[in-house]
């Protein structure tokens, strides 16, 4: 076997290094407008399919502009943020904040019921102050949230579309939802995921499971419940709750913990925009 | 060597052909098992996998076999993996851009093909040793041969499991379902690709017995 000198293998590694890098951050950057152009018609694809309007890549743009004729950004108290374009809104961004925000919710909770915790404040004095402090953090996180709101011009009628993102197994998971002008029956969904498992979780990605939220409601005497995936099938005739996909319960709780949580965020939003209906 | 072997000599046809039956990379090596469970459910992306690694392991091989005599050997593995590495990620963004409802729906295991046992064992086993244009056959057979195998397991996963293939509702055409018939959600399930396999592996073996193992 030949023998190579440890300044020929430093080069010639440093210079593979070099030669791969300068390949691939070239075409990386040549393809890089395609790519975002194609996320960009896959984020109406997904936006119209939850309104079940069909579309392919093709006319999604085109489709996009025509039936979908006002959006636009609020806040958690339903009010319009303006100058806030309503694709820059990072859903992954959002998903931290609501994460953070059910963390300190658990805490507050959990302040409350363990005992251990209650003899502390109790010997130190200071769960008052703590939970205050906690609660103000909510408030604080909760005022920087931003929610999309797509309105579809479908008809006659109005659907309101609102935008999900949550956590399936191995990765993100994202949606969809759109609501009838009572705003309270689910008019359609979309969910889609990035690494699902094929077969199983990937499956809250076919018409055949999102076809089930058609008709369900979300609140029920004016309370928010949101719908429920539920494991093992679920009774004739209820309104809150869709099947779970046999196999995959990390990601059929992923979807209804994500419906929960992010339509949480559009309660307020909500009950200000059935008043103005009514 | 002054009298050039030709192009399609049979030494050179047996590298394209071997491992498409008798020297079957899953069947005959057990290589690469991992991901033929992973994404055999449904036809599509068993098949833009094959194409995939086709393209991955022919790339690579040429690349190392045409740099086989200056690579220091004391470096070798891992030349070898960046070059498989630079290829992946080329299939990666070149799907994104050209065919982003494929990758979407292949998603992690296109970046997992560096990890496919496979192309690293022919690039040592071979790239390493021959001459390009052989080192091309071997790569095109033995990720056909990879492939063919992908796309019997996926045939009967997703007939057996989903009633669908290539997503056409076969079984509902044929109406199978209306005389009792339903789907094996067992099909679905990353074991079951592997009894698959081993079934295809039984029947090679019935057929030709030179494959089965002395010991």
């Amino acid at each position: 076997m030949k023998q190579f000198s440890n300044i020929y293998v430093l080069m010639f590694s440093s210079i593979m290094v070099i030669i791969v890098a300068t390949l691939l951050s070239f075409v990386s950057m040549k393809l890089k407008p395609r790519q975002i152009k194609n996320e960009e018609i896959e984020q109406m694809k997904n936006i119209l399919a939850s309104v079940n309007i069909e579309c392919d890549t093709k006319d999604a743009e085109e489709k996009f502009n025509m039936y979908i004729n006002e959006s636009y950004v609020i806040n958690i108290h339903g009010d319009t943020l303006e100058d806030i374009e309503v694709f820059s809104v990072n859903m992954k961004k959002e998903l931290a904040k609501i994460q953070k925000i059910n963390a300190l919710k658990d805490k507050l909770v959990e302040k409350k019921k363990s005992p251990l915790s209650k003899f502390m404040s109790g010997i130190f004095n200071f769960r008052e102050t703590d939970k205050s402090a906690t609660e103000s953090e909510i408030l604080k996180i909760e005022k920087i949230r931003q929610l999309p709101v797509y309105i579809c011009k479908k008809g006659e009628r109005n659907y309101f579309i609102f935008s999900l993102r949550g956590k399936g197994l191995w990765g993100p998971i994202w949606g969809y939802l759109s609501l009838e002008g009572d705003f309270n029956t689910v008019y359609g969904t979309y969910f889609g995921h990035e690494t699902e498992t094929p077969g199983l979780g990937a499956v809250i990605s076919t018409a055949k499971f999102q076809s089930q939220f058609q008709g369900k409601k979300l609140f029920t005497n004016l309370k928010f419940v949101s719908v429920n995936v539920v494991k093992g099938g679920t009774e004739p005739g209820d309104l809150h709750g869709v099947d779970a996909i046999s196999g995959s319960t990390v990601t059929s709780a992923g979807v209804e913990k994500m419906l929960y949580d992010c339509l949480y965020g559009y309660i307020e939003f909500i009950n200000k925009q059935s008043v103005d209906y009514e | 060597m002054n009298n050039r072997e030709p192009l399609f000599s049979s030494k050179n046809i047996k590298l394209l052909k071997g491992p498409l039956n008798t020297n079957n990379p899953i069947t005959v090596q057990v290589l690469g098992i991992c991901s033929a469970l992973a994404i055999t459910v449904n036809l599509k992306p068993s098949f833009v996998m094959a194409i995939a690694v086709i393209f991955v392991l022919a790339a690579s091989n040429v690349v190392i076999s045409v740099f086989r005599n200056y690579i220091p050997p004391r470096i070798r593995i891992i030349v070898q993996l960046t070059v498989i590495a630079a290829m992946v990620i080329l299939v990666d963004l070149i799907l994104k851009a050209y065919a982003y409802d494929i990758s979407k729906q292949l998603s992690v295991f296109v970046g997992l093909i560096i990890t496919n046992c496979i192309i690293m064992g022919r690039l040592e086993a071979f790239a390493m040793a021959n001459k390009p244009w052989q080192a091309f056959l071997d790569g095109i057979g033995n990720a056909a041969g990879y492939g063919i195998i992908l796309i019997i397991v996926a045939f009967f996963r997703e007939l057996l499991g989903s009633g669908t293939l290539w997503d056409y509702p076969v079984f509902e055409k044929i109406g199978i379902y209306n005389i009792g018939y339903t789907d094996n959600g067992l099909m679905i399930l990353p074991p079951m690709a592997l009894i698959t396999v081993g079934i295809i592996i039984w029947v090679q073996r019935s057929k030709y017995r030179d494959l089965i193992e002395k010991n």
